[in-house]
């Protein structure tokens, strides 16, 4: 006659046994993968996690003697301080009117480019232009910021010189508040267009060619297919280009900026980047550029926040 | 007849005549953004062959109106940008190895489904995406640390960025299980499988992943301009900074007065040394820059 209960007991103590054995071996089969992950476990705790507690500077009055933890909590003073400033809100305005511009004309040059290249039909004038028009990317922006001062120099510069054959005052492109931000929309897109296109590009590859054949067959124009079929088929990536881009409205290209900024166009071209930079780093106003920083990131949250939600009820395909 | 002729020239179907127009336009629009794209750097190349009486002079041409090696002499013979190269040299080389080793270090672990805490880890990659301490707090902290003035201040913050490590653990996770199964029951250690089975089938990957390191050391400045005071420490970028935007002369060796009319072809001169080696090297390996992001887009 068999025994329940003594049927079952050996199982169980043999089964806590096994889930023992196999734990045992899990640690030992995953020993090796977890010494691998362990620089970058390290890695993630100091030089990322670190700095993120480090933001509650911007939450007290930071003394370098005292240290982050050591230092007096002062609650939102900074902030208060930040709201009643004028000269923050003068950058911030600069950063979202600079953001603005760069976002009307920097945001569709990609899409077009793309869409230009896609109509090229020899293939080795397209590798051409690609490899072109990607070059910039590769330069840094001290050199590129390098080699526009020389371009658009009023004294010495090959546009200024078209502009003075024309009979024209030469126009201080980086000098003069009226052109500085034209200038950083118009070397941003130069740097970037091409890079930013590559995206575009690979969504492009991927549409169905029976789609144009049909269409063709039905008579329509190049451009009706373009507007028809190419642009609708990328349509989602450049709703989630968009969304992404959205968070950046409060975000501004600090190597960009920092290496064409001069006393000149402080007024339009002092950006938030530029602006913790000298206080943080040349003031050593520690906790005040921290909480210009905290500011920036929450507001690009909420607006990255809110673009999905309006782009999910809009019916496209959200970042999450 | 007419119809004939088209059939030979063209392989599709007849072009009509708005289509060649229409052809057209595209290959001037093209026309115009690759000479926008290329106009600024021929310029500059052109310009630092200028004698120094001559590279101020305006004009569009791209050619120097009088030939000379005046810019590059200086440019041998300045003792800060040859540290320079050599610094930037050895931050790129050692930032991407360890860079490489610290991110495929993460990936691996992270695309094994069964590995135990594989979220958590996740997590906590994925979250450095969306929150970072800023300027300050990392500023702060490589002081604390003890790193001015070395080089672990420009090769260990950027170590290891979210956005590759996914792009490797994806690639790894795409190739066949078996593989890997199989190289376990013969005994291979997991690192063992990583060295001899996975790493020699991802090297479009690394590749990848590596040259857009090698980029993005070359071109880094602002790291070395925060944290680096001794002037033979600095990267080229930084050299260059000094001598295009400062116009200094204690960077360029050029100290008498006659000297310092050279200074503007000097700049000229610097930029093309500082960018020839990317920009030689890259149209042969563009395509390695391109499949990245395209791995990356595809399936992030």
């Amino acid at each position: 006659m068999l025994n329940p209960t003594k049927a079952v007991k050996p199982v169980k103590a043999s089964g806590s046994k096994s889930a023992h054995r196999i734990g045992g071996r899990y640690w030992n089969k995953y020993k090796s993968l977890y010494l691998l992950m362990l620089p970058g476990i390290l890695f993630l705790i100091i030089f990322r996690y670190i700095p993120l507690y480090g933001i509650t500077i911007a939450f007290k009055d930071f003394q370098v003697k005292k240290g982050i933890l050591g230092s007096d909590w002062v609650g939102l003073e900074h902030f208060i301080y930040l709201f009643g400033n004028r000269s923050f809100w003068s950058v911030l305005g600069n950063t979202v009117i600079m953001s603005f511009y760069k976002m009307i004309f920097g945001f569709p040059a990609p899409i077009i480019l793309a869409l230009v290249i896609n109509e090229l039909k020899n293939v080795r004038y397209k590798k051409l232009v690609q490899t072109f028009t990607y070059m910039p990317h590769f330069i840094s922006w001290v050199v590129v910021a390098g080699i526009f001062l020389q371009l658009l120099s009023p004294g010495t510069g090959p546009i200024n010189f078209v502009i003075k054959s024309f009979g024209m005052d030469p126009v201080y492109f980086l000098g003069d508040p009226r052109y500085f931000r034209g200038t950083m929309v118009f070397t941003g897109i130069w740097k970037s267009v091409g890079w930013d296109s590559v995206i575009y590009i690979a969504a492009l590859t991927g549409i169905d060619t029976g789609l144009y054949e049909a269409a063709t067959i039905d008579g329509c124009t190049r451009l009706k297919r373009i507007w028809y079929i190419t642009i609708p088929s990328i349509m989602p990536i450049i709703v989630m280009m968009l969304i992404m881009r959205s968070g950046k409205l409060i975000e501004d290209n600090f190597d960009q900026i920092f290496n064409f900024l001069n006393d000149g166009v402080l007024s339009v071209g002092d950006v938030i980047s530029t602006y913790v930079y000298r206080l943080g780093i040349e003031k050593m106003k520690y906790s005040y550029a921290t909480a210009v920083d905290v500011f920036r990131n929450v507001v690009s949250f909420v607006l990255v926040f809110l673009t999905n939600t309006i782009a999910k009820k809009a019916g496209e395909e959200g970042l999450w | 007849m007419d119809s004939v002729f088209h059939k030979r020239r063209h392989s599709g179907p007849p072009v009509s005549r708005t289509e060649r127009v229409f052809d057209g336009v595209i290959v001037i629009c093209t026309l115009i953004v690759s000479f926008s794209m290329l106009y600024p750097l021929l310029f500059v190349l052109g310009r630092s062959f200028s004698s120094p009486d001559t590279v101020n002079l305006s004009g569009m041409s791209v050619l120097p109106k009088k030939w000379s090696l005046v810019g590059y002499s200086f440019v041998l013979k300045s003792s800060f940008i040859w540290t320079g190269y050599l610094n930037t040299i050895v931050r790129t080389l050692l930032g991407t190895a360890i860079g490489l080793a610290v991110s495929i270090g993460y990936a691996y672990p992270l695309s094994k489904k069964n590995l135990p805490g594989r979220n958590v880890l996740t997590f906590m990659l994925i979250l450095t995406m969306f929150a970072s301490g800023g300027l300050v707090p990392e500023y702060i902290l490589i002081k604390n640390l003890g790193l001015f003035d070395t080089i672990w201040s420009m090769v260990l913050p950027s170590a290891m960025k979210a956005f590759n490590v996914v792009i490797i653990r994806n690639f790894f996770m795409s190739i066949p299980e078996e593989l890997d199964e199989a190289a376990e029951i013969d005994g291979c250690s997991a690192i063992g499988t990583l060295f001899n089975i996975i790493l020699p089938v991802s090297t479009p990957i690394i590749a990848t992943i590596s040259l857009w390191m090698i980029v993005q050391h070359w071109n880094s400045w602002f790291d070395c301009l925060l944290y680096m005071r001794d002037p033979n420490r600095f990267v080229l970028q930084i050299v260059l900074r000094r001598i295009i935007f400062e116009s200094s002369v204690e960077m360029t060796g050029a100290v008498s007065a006659e000297q310092q009319v050279s200074q503007e072809v000097v700049k000229y001169a610097t930029i093309i040394v500082a960018t020839a080696p990317i920009l030689m090297v890259y149209p042969f390996i563009q395509k390695y820059f391109v499949k990245g992001i395209m791995m990356g887009s595809l399936k992030g």
